[in-house]
């Protein structure tokens, strides 16, 4: 069901949890769903310096959590905000079709954080 | 691995397993032909109806055998539809039957049949007075499962058998889960159709049976020569079924020692899991079955709990949405009052007679470890904060 990557991010999720010392945090999908992800970046120099994340979710929902960190880092601002759903399938080697949109929620939660980091939101 | 899913399926008893054996390769006969080798399979078919007539106190003449739960199940409810849609168009079940139940249900409607599907308490327990206030002249049938294959449940069927026993309507009960493991008895239940499936208890896939009782106005749902009493054409799955009938009197014979020892484990894994904060027991805490036990965890979901199970040897299964392909979680966790968000962190552990108290120490011992590993990384510690 899931590939080789997709259980290697789940079971060993990268950057996990949340940033002590965070400039904003987007945070997606709802408990009713069973997957709700809050993305936390750090920036410096319009770049995200640092990113982590807390999910309620599947095996699918943990391990784009976890890569989108990977994707992320380092990036400018707008760079992250171009990755895209497909993006982050694709690098996990892909998503079976029922989780496409259910649990690939990481991009929407990382422009979300960036959005609010725009607009001074921290919360 | 330690297998914890005995609801799902169960491995074929080395027993029976040898008893199927010769079947395949050296008494291959079909049961309609009128030589030896023909005559020695009809044997066997006949056998078997016996062990499974004896376990549920039914005449051998009343087991029709099928290919699973499923079929039974289909068979019992568009058989009675069919034969007896002039009586009625009326039928009554539950909220937390069986798919292979909801769905044939769901599909009557659609052809011009009315269901009723009784709501369940907190427990899983159906209302026997709603029950028989939904009962109606044009009923022709109620459809309520012995034991629930999610939460365990166990539903007083002698008394639903006797509030249907005076209407017209007939009355059929799923036993998938619930035979081998409490006691069944058709007659002192007053059921007049009751599915059982072999794969559920330590026999082989493919098999099952509906009991039928003598006199039932029924139609088949295979059409053909006429095999088991005209009521399910098809070339008898001999191997199968000998399997099957040897399942069912190994089952049933080492039910009196096998099922208190399963049932002191599993309140073994009740006590010590409900120690884990916000965790709650779904179900019944004494009318469930001895080898079911099913939990929620908060703030968890229960595909990856799950899956970090089996990643340290424990296999389990979940009514989480994500587990399943329709999105939706467990309708029976919705059905007896679950919040969406706890239906999803649920987790369904069902023992099995190979499983030791060994093995549920080491589950007793990493179950803990992979909850608090996943609550560590959900946003949700106390409560769902702005969900709430």
């Amino acid at each position: 069901m899931y590939s080789q990557k997709v259980i290697d991010h789940f079971m060993n999720p990268r950057n996990k949890g949340k940033l002590k010392d965070y400039d904003a945090v987007g945070k997606v999908g709802n408990p009713v769903c069973g997957d709700v992800m809050y993305i936390y970046i750090k920036v410096k120099d319009n770049r995200i310096e640092d990113i982590g994340w807390e999910t309620m979710g599947c095996a699918a929902a943990i391990a784009t959590s976890s890569m989108i960190t990977e994707l992320a880092k380092g990036k400018t601002l707008e760079e992250a905000e171009k990755i895209t759903k497909k993006d982050i399938a694709d690098a996990l080697d892909g998503l079976p079709p029922i989780k496409m949109h259910c649990s690939n929620l990481a991009a929407d939660g990382l422009k979300k954080a960036i959005e609010n980091y725009k607009n001074g939101v921290k919360k | 691995m330690i297998y914890m899913d005995h609801s799902a399926t169960t491995p074929v008893d080395k027993r029976v397993l040898e008893f199927m054996l010769p079947y395949f390769d050296k008494k291959y006969g079909n049961a309609s032909s009128l030589h030896s080798m023909g005559q020695e399979a009809k044997k066997a078919l006949e056998e078997a109806r016996e062990k499974i007539a004896k376990v549920i106190n039914a005449d051998p003449s009343e087991i029709y055998f099928t290919s699973g739960g499923t079929e039974s199940n289909n068979f019992a409810i568009k058989g009675i539809a069919f034969a007896n849609k002039d009586k009625g168009k009326h039928i009554i079940t539950t909220k937390i039957e069986h798919d292979c139940v909801l769905n044939t249900c769901k599909w009557l409607e659609k052809i011009g049949f009315e269901v009723t599907y009784l709501d369940v308490d907190r427990y899983g327990l159906i209302d026997s007075g709603v029950l028989e206030a939904s009962l109606r002249d044009d009923t022709i049938l109620v459809s309520i499962m012995h034991a629930n294959n999610e939460i365990g449940t166990i539903q007083d069927m002698e008394e639903i058998g006797k509030i249907v026993g005076e209407s017209n309507a007939y009355l059929h009960t799923d036993a998938v889960q619930s035979v081998t493991k409490i006691p069944i008895d058709v007659k002192k239940m007053n059921v007049d159709m009751l599915s059982i499936s072999s794969h559920k208890i330590f026999g082989p896939k493919g098999v099952g049976c509906l009991y039928i009782r003598k006199g039932v106005k029924i139609d088949p749902l295979m059409h053909g020569g006429g095999h088991e009493g005209g009521l399910r054409s098809g070339t008898e799955n001999i191997a199968g079924i000998a399997g099957f009938g040897e399942a069912m009197k190994i089952g049933e014979e080492e039910r009196p020692r096998t099922m208190p020892r399963l049932e002191k484990l599993r309140d073994k894994i009740i006590d010590n899991v409900l120690k884990i904060d916000n965790t709650f027991l779904n179900g019944h805490p004494k009318k469930r079955l001895p080898i079911n036990a099913n939990f929620s965890f908060r703030f968890i979901e229960g595909e990856s709990l799950v899956l970090l199970l089996d990643s340290r040897g424990i296999e389990a299964s979940t009514g989480s949405a994500c587990s399943s392909k329709s999105l939706e979680p467990s309708h029976v966790l919705l059905a007896i009052g679950l919040k969406p968000e706890d239906a999803h962190g649920s987790l369904r552990i069902t023992l099995g007679k190979d499983n030791t108290e060994k093995d549920v120490d080491y589950l007793l011992k990493v179950l803990p470890e992979i909850v608090s590993e996943l609550r560590e990384m959900s946003p949700f510690k106390k409560d769902y904060g702005e969900f709430e």
